[in-house]
Order: C-alpha cells, then sequence, then structure tokens
C-alpha cells in the first residue's frame, strides 16, 4: 500500500515540475515576450528596455529557475497590466469561479442522474430517447452558443435575468445553467450505462429472485453502485470545468478566474497567465491524487495492479 | 414489474444492434450533405463571401421580409450571410478533419508503443498523457495562439496537441490487449519483426477503436475551434469561420439573433451528425467487454 502511494505521489510530483516547464517554455518560446507586452507599435529601443526591465535578456534556464523557485514559496510574481500580486489576485477571484463549479455540477449531476437512472431501467423507451437526445444536443452545442441563446432568452426578451456582472446571486443563475447543460451529457451517459451494467449483474439478479420488491433492488442495491463512477468522474470534471468557465465567465462578465485568465491572455499579462496554468494543473494533480488514494482504500485489488 | 427488470439487458442488447444503423445512416446523409456545401461552396454560394457593402448592411433573410438576392440576409459589413456559411463549412472540416488526424497520428503512435513495449516505455508514456491531462487545454491554446499568432494551421497544430489523449489511452489499453494474444505470440515465434506484427497482427484489431476515437475527436475539435475563433483567437478576419461568425454576430444579436443563431444551428447540426456517426460506428465496430 504504501509502495503504491509513494509511486503515485512520485508521479504527481514529476507531473507537476513536467507541467511547470511546459507552461514556462510554450509562453517563453513560441514568440517573443518583450514584443508581446510591448505590442504593435513599441519601437525597438522600446521593446529592449521591456526586456532588462523584466530579465527577459538573461538564460531561460535562469528565468525558469528564478521563476520556479519563486512559485514555490507561493510568489508568482507581480502582473505586468496591475502590478497587483499575482497569487493574492488569483485567491481573491477562486470563490466565484469555485462556487459556479460546484453550483454547475449540482445542477448537471441533478439532471442526470435521475434522467439517467430512469433511461437504464427502460432502454429503447420514449424517456431513454429523451434522455439521450438531450446528451446528443447537449454535446454538440458550444457553450459559448448555449450562453449567448441563455442571454437572448433570459435576459433580453423576459428580462428577468441579470445577463452580466457579479453582483447579486442572480448573476450566477444563467451561467450556471450555461455550464451545467455543458457537463450534464457526460455524467448522463455515465449514469446510464453504469445502471444498464448494474442491473446486469449477479447480485441484483439475486436480490430479484430473493423476491424483494422492485424498488429496493433499484435504489439499494443498483442505483449505489452505478453512482460511484458518476461520482469519481465528477470530481475529475472539476478541472473540466475551469476550461469551460472561461468562456462562461467572459461571456457573462463574471469575476471569477476564467474572466482573470482570459483577461490576462488578451493583455499578453503573463505572470497571471502561467500561474493560473500552474495552480490548475497542481489542484487537478491533487484531485487525482486522492481519487486514486480513495479507490485504493475502497478496492483492495487496484494496490496490487 | 419483474418482467420488465428481466427484459433489460436483452431489451438493451437488441437496441443496441437496431440503433448503430438507424444512427450511422442519419449521421451519415446529414455529414454528406456538409461535405457537398464545402466542395460545392463556388458554385452554391450567390455572392463573394468577403465582398462588403455598406449599401447593404443588416439585410434580414428571405422569411423575415429579405430578398432572394441574400437568402439569408447580411450581416454587419453588407457579406451575404449564406455564402459565408457555405465557405464556412470548408474551415469547420479542414479543423476537425486536420486536427483530428494530427491528435490520432500523435496518440496513436505513443499509445500503440506503450501497448506493444510495456515495461520503461508504457511508463515514459503514461507519464506524458498524465502531464498533457494536467494541462488545462483551453487556457493553454489561448495563451499560446495569443504569443504564437493564429491562423488555419497554427489552430490545426493547438488542436491536435490538446487532442491526442483519448487515442494513446485507448489505443494503449487494446494494443496491449491484443499484443497477449495467440495469433501474435505465434508470429513472434515465427521470428516476424516488432515492425511487421505491430503492421500486420496488431493494427488491424484495433483500427476499430481508432476510427471511433477519430470520429468523436473530429467534433470535439470543431467545437473547441469554434470556441478559440468566438474568443478571437482561432481563425482571424476576414475568413467566413462559423465562431468568427458568431463572435462578430454578438455586438447585434439583440436586433439581429440571426447572425448568431443561423451559424450556431449549423455548427450544431454539423457536429450532431459527426457524434451520430461516431456512436452508429461504435455500436458496430467496438466489441462489447468480455460478458
Amino acid at each position: 500500500m504504501l509502495r503504491f502511494l509513494a509511486g503515485k505521489l512520485i508521479e504527481a510530483v514529476l507531473v507537476c515540475i513536467t507541467v511547470s516547464i511546459i507552461t514556462f517554455a510554450l509562453i517563453h518560446w513560441t514568440g517573443d515576450l518583450a514584443v508581446s507586452i510591448g505590442g504593435m507599435d513599441a519601437s525597438k529601443e522600446q521593446v529592449e528596455q521591456l526586456r532588462r526591465l523584466y530579465g527577459l535578456d538573461r538564460s531561460a534556464v535562469a528565468q525558469y529557475a528564478d521563476w520556479a523557485g519563486r512559485a514555490l514559496r507561493g510568489d508568482f510574481g507581480t502582473s505586468f497590466f496591475s502590478k497587483e500580486d499575482v497569487f493574492p489576485l488569483i485567491l481573491s477571484r477562486l470563490p466565484v469561479t469555485v462556487a459556479l463549479a460546484f453550483l454547475s455540477l449540482g445542477l448537471g449531476l441533478l439532471i442526470a442522474v435521475p434522467l439517467g437512472v430512469v433511461a437504464a431501467t427502460r432502454p429503447g423507451s420514449c424517456i431513454d430517447r429523451v434522455a439521450l437526445s438531450l446528451a446528443v444536443l447537449g454535446q454538440a452545442m458550444p457553450s459559448y452558443w448555449t450562453a449567448l441563446l441563455l442571454i437572448l432568452l433570459f435576459g433580453v426578451q423576459l428580462q428577468v435575468l441579470p445577463i452580466s456582472g457579479t453582483d447579486s446571486w442572480q448573476s450566477f443563475v444563467l451561467p450556471t445553467i450555461a455550464l451545467g447543460w455543458f457537463v450534464m451529457p457526460v455524467l448522463m451517459r455515465l449514469a446510464r450505462a453504469g445502471m444498464i451494467d448494474v442491473l446486469a449483474a449477479d447480485y441484483v439478479r439475486t436480490a430479484r429472485a430473493k423476491g424483494l420488491p422492485r424498488r429496493v433492488v433499484l435504489f439499494k442495491h443498483a442505483l449505489r453502485n452505478a453512482i460511484m463512477p458518476v461520482v469519481a468522474v465528477a470530481a475529475v470534471q472539476l478541472g473540466f470545468l475551469l476550461g469551460g468557465s472561461i468562456v462562461v465567465e467572459s461571456v457573462f462578465a463574471l469575476n471569477g478566474v476564467g474572466l482573470l485568465a482570459w483577461n490576462a491572455i488578451q493583455r499578453s499579462d503573463f505572470p497571471v497567465v502561467q500561474a493560473i496554468v500552474l495552480i490548475v494543473a497542481f489542484l487537478f494533480v491533487v484531485l487525482n491524487l486522492l481519487a486514486d488514494l480513495i479507490n485504493a482504500l475502497l478496492d483492495p485489488r487496484i494496490r496490487v495492479a | 414489474m419483474m418482467s420488465t427488470m428481466d427484459s433489460v439487458p436483452e431489451a438493451a442488447a437488441r437496441k443496441k444492434r437496431a440503433r448503430p444503423n438507424q444512427s450511422i445512416v442519419f449521421g451519415g446523409l446529414l455529414l454528406l450533405f456538409f461535405f457537398a456545401m464545402a466542395i460545392l461552396a463556388g458554385v452554391l454560394s450567390p455572392h463573394d463571401p468577403y465582398a462588403q457593402s455598406l449599401m447593404r448592411r443588416l439585410r434580414p433573410p428571405v422569411w423575415d421580409g429579405g430578398t432572394w438576392t441574400y437568402p439569408l440576409g447580411t450581416d454587419a459589413f453588407g457579406r451575404d450571410y449564406l455564402s459565408r456559411l457555405l465557405y464556412g463549412t470548408r474551415i469547420s472540416l479542414a479543423v476537425g478533419l486536420g486536427g483530428a488526424a494530427l491528435a490520432g497520428l500523435l496518440g496513436a503512435t505513443l499509445g500503440i508503443m506503450a501497448g506493444f513495449f510495456g515495461g520503461w516505455v508504457d511508463r515514459i508514456a503514461s507519464f506524458v498523457i498524465s502531464t498533457r491531462l494536467a494541462l488545462p487545454s483551453l487556457l493553454v491554446a489561448l495563451a499560446v495562439l495569443q504569443v504564437a499568432g493564429s491562423g488555419l494551421s497554427v489552430v490545426i497544430i493547438v488542436l491536435a496537441l490538446t487532442h491526442w489523449d483519448r487515442f494513446a489511452v485507448v489505443m494503449r489499453t487494446s494494443v496491449r490487449q491484443t499484443a497477449r494474444m495467440d495469433f501474435v505470440t505465434r508470429a513472434r515465434a515465427m521470428g516476424s519483426s516488432d515492425l511487421r506484427i505491430v503492421a500486420q497482427e496488431v493494427m488491424p484489431n484495433v483500427m476499430g477503436q481508432f476510427v471511433v476515437i477519430f470520429t468523436f475527436e473530429v467534433a470535439q475539435c470543431i467545437l473547441a475551434a469554434a470556441v478559440l475563433s468566438f474568443l478571437g483567437l482561432g481563425i482571424q478576419a476576414p475568413e467566413p469561420s462559423w465562431g468568427l461568425m458568431m463572435s462578430e454576430g454578438r455586438a447585434r444579436m439583440t436586433t439581429n439573433p440571426g447572425l448568431i443563431s443561423m451559424a450556431g444551428v449549423t455548427l450544431m447540426v454539423l457536429v450532431l451528425a459527426v457524434n451520430l456517426v461516431g456512436d452508429g460506428l461504435r455500436d458496430l465496430l467496438v466489441p462489447k467487454g468480455p460478458q
């Protein structure tokens, strides 16, 4: 068990280090940072000045070591744009994004699980077709388009909900629907497939053969096991939701990490971009490590494999 | 009550056999229609998709008081919407097929090597896959496009670099299973080289899986490219990319909702068609588990 965990932990640390190198390299070597910061109109002298000012004239290894060393201590430098410290800036925006992620994940599960389960008990029925159509439709709509349609419907036609800003809880309603709709299909397909598998399993047949009522078999025996993979994937989806939140937050001008990331990219504010990439990757690695740990505790077979 | 539950697995199995044909035929027909749109864009388009005119800005579509000269109306620059939609099909298909093909090449190579050789090759490959999954792809794609500049080929490369993981994961597993089969052992005993075994014994057995993932990744790449274009870092103006058309229409969507809805619906139907074909192919080509 200890060996298994140590191996996973070493891999996680190596992944984090590699991600930091890639993040650094992508931004430093795919273009000239000083030119990006200076903009189109900067003269050659100005660009050289910027290069010295930000220490971009040093060797790549020196720059990386400097950046990574500070990052380890929670110091991600200052924003090129607002001159604020990057780490507190990200932390101040984090609650909005975390709230949005949990709300939309909750909404997604609330639709996906009951619908997937009911669909699985009657494959091929009318409700199964509706559920599958919803999933297929949800997977075919780009997230920003859903967001725009919601704005047109609720904000412009009905004028019942705010379409932009972070002023009250109402500002979260439309972004939550947009993002929840975005994660729903994956969760529903999983719930449906899991339930179909479980219903065909031997212990469910045994439970039925014992003469237990259908409802007890469905909820006590089948659902509990069918739902496990959905919850596991839901946890990992939190990382995936951040990608969606860039789009949704920027469409609704919701002041979270996604909008911060998008603004930072537009302004070539690279300390902020690098820090967000690194923090998101770190969170993803930690979540996965936790999932591995929980799985290993629950299922001894995994530890040896 | 009991009888409905009894029949669940059989009904599901029957459904599985009945549905793929339906979804492949329906999705395939839609897809053919889109390919025709892309190939015949030059013939079908009533106007030059790039020709601007301030005299004919924001004409309404024909069902909304417009004329047949501009069947779907014109955009804020006076360009014919239908012509742009038709030419946009080329871009969507190019980024979808191009991105998925390049991603497939990268991912499948890594996955096949990992599954076939095992050992330290496998360990390195799974490390590379973990690293790729830890990187937030949209964020990285946007950052790279901002620094490197964008354009069709850069977008395709960025899409490939952010979409190869599923190829690698699935190919690794199925190649590993195949490599243990008797016919592979026999080929090895007969003195076949690794390359020959992979090409002649392993590949034919994992091709079905590859085709299925490829189809789904085409849809993913089309969607991702639309998001990049919408955010202004994908295909650049004045190209008639659907994502860009929606981004340009956004400012006027309250008065001219058609500007975002027509391109959106077209994009949705294309992705829907590709996914339907993928669903059908999966039921047809991918063998079910041990049951």
